[in-house]
């Protein structure tokens, strides 16, 4: 961009160039784009709606003809999903409607439905199973692909192309094939079913995209500035924690929104190398189709349960996601 | 920064000595740096890949109390001869071209319009990439019965079909009782966009946002037009991390099948029977020939592979222009 002082502006400057006299044309333009944006932005919310409220009907409202849009909202959902049921006999229903106030609420909820609650559910305990796996992984991979993406962003690595490539290849076999031999190489080694194990696994899983995300972030950051702070007495590591890494935090959230999703939701390998001890949410949330009359209110609050701490997470980094990395005064 | 710089300026040929403790320092933090991954990595791979390599040049099942038969080539042999494999590969190309292209075209949009601060853009953004944050198993689930169902799914009174004799089945690749052909291809690559183009935004949107503000100003005062400023700053600068999510993309897409096995399982026939659903199969139904689609995955892998190596070194060539 230096190039400015040889040629100069090709045209005379006629008119003013100031930020702050926006004409009223483009902020008519500006309002139009928000409009847009928040159109599409519904359009593409649909599917969630429908999770959403499908999550607080009673079934038969879910597969009603045509689809309803206003419907008596019920928690049926949320406590098919978190209790076991069994179905009453005809005697007992109506014993039990006669003096319904010994019930809880979800007691109350399963009795409209004909139904007695008999136990919790294993879901609860698959949703915590997901919180530490993915949570562990996540911070896990993001730390060590922050350290080798620094490495290979600012050193001279030897077969640093074909480094890059094999860390990036680690992702490109297909999950189906590679489960197979882990879950052989688990059994042999008591990983299978454990934290341990699924905590190793994801963390892997997620390294290749970490290093190559986190090396695109620290390649942007200047170099100009470590070295001020190496010529400055600081050692090494000491610029990379005090320099490097408070330019990299856009980065970091953002690595760390991706790998926490892949993590959370990752179904293949759960399904296959854990079974009780360490099941996680999305297998148990796919099983509940299996059980005769697929309820499908109990698998959007699943959903929708599943789906909360990762929107709440999104939601508290987002001002790092969508910030810009506003360096640039001594680019190049 | 730059005051310290010039102060130091002088203090520099005094430490003569220091470069080589610094060297020393540098590569210890280097293989201090690298180790645990690259470790972790080897690991993790080195068991799978060779044994599951091994296994493609046998017949075995993974549910049968027989060891592996070493039979050379024959599960390769028959593979490539295999018309209908052919025609899965076509469909797996196809599914990722349409899906990582159209996640591409929208994803950078998207990006561009809500590039320039309102009023709650950030709130909306955000909420733009709710899609992504669900798993592909339940995003599969909602769309097939909730969102597609002929008679009680939401889409077909979306777009205006409100019996279901008359409109869309698109499951079933049908219209109004007749089939259509390649309706359910677009059915499954519409969820794989609805879910994945947040992703392309998202990145795009990092990129977008590092660019300078200093390179526009220059532009301005050069009386640049937009268009011009568009192609000459905006998208070559964009370019690296626009690569990388093409990339991350196009190997997903390429690689999936929980999407497309919670739909349609393939179906109907076979018109979205993508390469990674036939993998799944052969693999976890039936008689779980594992030898066979080991066999199958690597030449899955070795595709993605030379598609990867085309992107990778495209990537390299713009970053050293840019």
């Amino acid at each position: 961009m230096a190039r400015f002082e040889e040629t100069g502006p090709r045209l005379p400057v006629t008119e003013s160039i100031r930020v702050d006299k926006v004409r009223p044309s483009s902020r008519l333009f500006g309002k139009l784009r928000a409009a847009l944006v928040l159109i599409l932005s519904l359009i593409l919310l649909i599917p969630v709606y429908v999770m959403i409220s499908t999550s607080i009907k009673v079934y038969n409202d879910v597969v009603a003809v045509p689809p309803k849009i206003t419907f008596q909202p019920t928690l049926q959902g949320f406590v098919f999903l978190l209790t076991e049921r069994a179905v009453l006999t005809k005697a007992q229903l109506e014993e039990l409607t006669k003096n319904p106030g010994e019930l809880d609420l979800p007691g109350q909820v399963a009795l409209e439905a004909g139904q007695q609650v008999t136990g919790p559910s294993d879901f609860a305990f698959n949703l915590k199973n997901s919180l530490i796996i993915a949570g562990a992984s996540t911070v896990l991979s993001v730390i060590l692909g922050l350290f080798a993406a620094y490495a290979f962003s600012r050193f001279d690595v030897p077969g640093k192309n074909d480094l890059l490539f094999f860390i990036l290849s680690t992702r490109m076999l297909p999950a189906v094939v590679v489960t197979i031999p882990l879950f052989l190489m688990y059994r042999a080694l008591d990983l299978h079913d454990t934290y341990l194990g699924m905590i190793m696994l994801y963390t892997v899983f997620n390294l290749s995209f970490s290093v190559w995300l986190l090396k695109g972030f620290i390649d942007e950051i200047p170099r100009e500035y470590e070295e001020a702070a190496l010529v400055d007495g600081y050692s090494r590591l000491q610029a990379f924690f005090k320099v490097v890494l408070p330019q990299a935090v856009t980065g970091i959230a953002a690595t760390t929104v991706f790998c926490l999703i892949f993590a959370w939701n990752e179904y293949a390998f759960a399904l296959m190398l854990t079974s009780e001890n360490a099941r996680t949410a999305p297998p148990s949330i796919a099983t509940m189709l299996g059980r005769g009359v697929v309820e499908w209110q109990a698998i959007a609050a699943g959903s929708v349960l599943f789906l909360i701490p990762v929107v709440i997470i999104t939601f508290a980094l987002r001002k790092y996601l969508l910030r810009g990395v506003t360096f640039g005064a001594i680019r190049q | 920064m730059s005051l310290a710089n010039t102060q130091q300026n002088t203090s520099v040929p005094a430490t003569k000595g220091q470069p080589n403790r610094w060297r020393l320092g540098d590569r210890a933090i280097l293989n201090l740096f690298i180790w645990p991954t690259l470790i972790l990595l080897i690991a993790f791979n080195f068991f799978p890949l060779f044994y599951s390599l091994f296994l493609a040049f046998t017949k075995f099942s993974a549910i049968r109390n027989t060891a592996p038969v070493w039979i050379w080539l024959q599960n390769f042999q028959d593979i490539l001869q295999d018309k209908n494999m052919w025609g899965h590969f076509a469909t797996s190309g196809r599914y990722v071209l349409m899906s990582v292209g159209l996640e591409t075209l929208i994803g950078f949009a998207l990006a561009m319009f809500v590039r320039q601060k309102f009023r709650g853009s950030g709130v909306i953004t955000t909420l733009i990439l709710v899609p992504m944050m669900l798993s592909p198993v339940v995003v599969g689930l909602f769309w097939k019965v909730p969102m597609y169902d002929p008679s009680f799914g939401y889409f077909n009174y979306l777009i205006g079909f409100n019996h279901p004799a008359s409109g869309p089945d698109m499951l079933a690749s049908t219209f109004a009782r007749e089939s259509v052909s390649g309706l359910a291809l677009w059915a499954v690559v519409i969820a794989e966009i609805w879910m994945w183009t947040p992703f392309v935004m998202l990145l795009v949107l990092s990129g977008l946002n590092a660019i300078p503000d200093y390179l526009y100003e220059a532009a301005a005062i050069d009386r640049a037009s937009s268009w011009f400023q568009f192609w000459r700053i905006t998208l070559p600068q964009v370019a690296p991390l626009l690569l990388i999510a093409v990339l991350f993309r196009t190997i997903e897409a390429f690689k999936s099948f929980d999407l497309v096995m919670g739909m349609t399982g393939g179906g109907p026939g076979d018109q979205t029977e993508l390469i990674a659903v036939t993998l799944y199969k052969k693999a976890f139904l039936g008689s779980w020939q594992t030898g066979y689609s080991s066999a199958l995955a690597y030449i899955i892998l070795i595709i993605i592979i030379a598609v990867s190596n085309v992107y990778v070194k495209y990537l390299n060539q713009i970053k050293g222009e840019a």
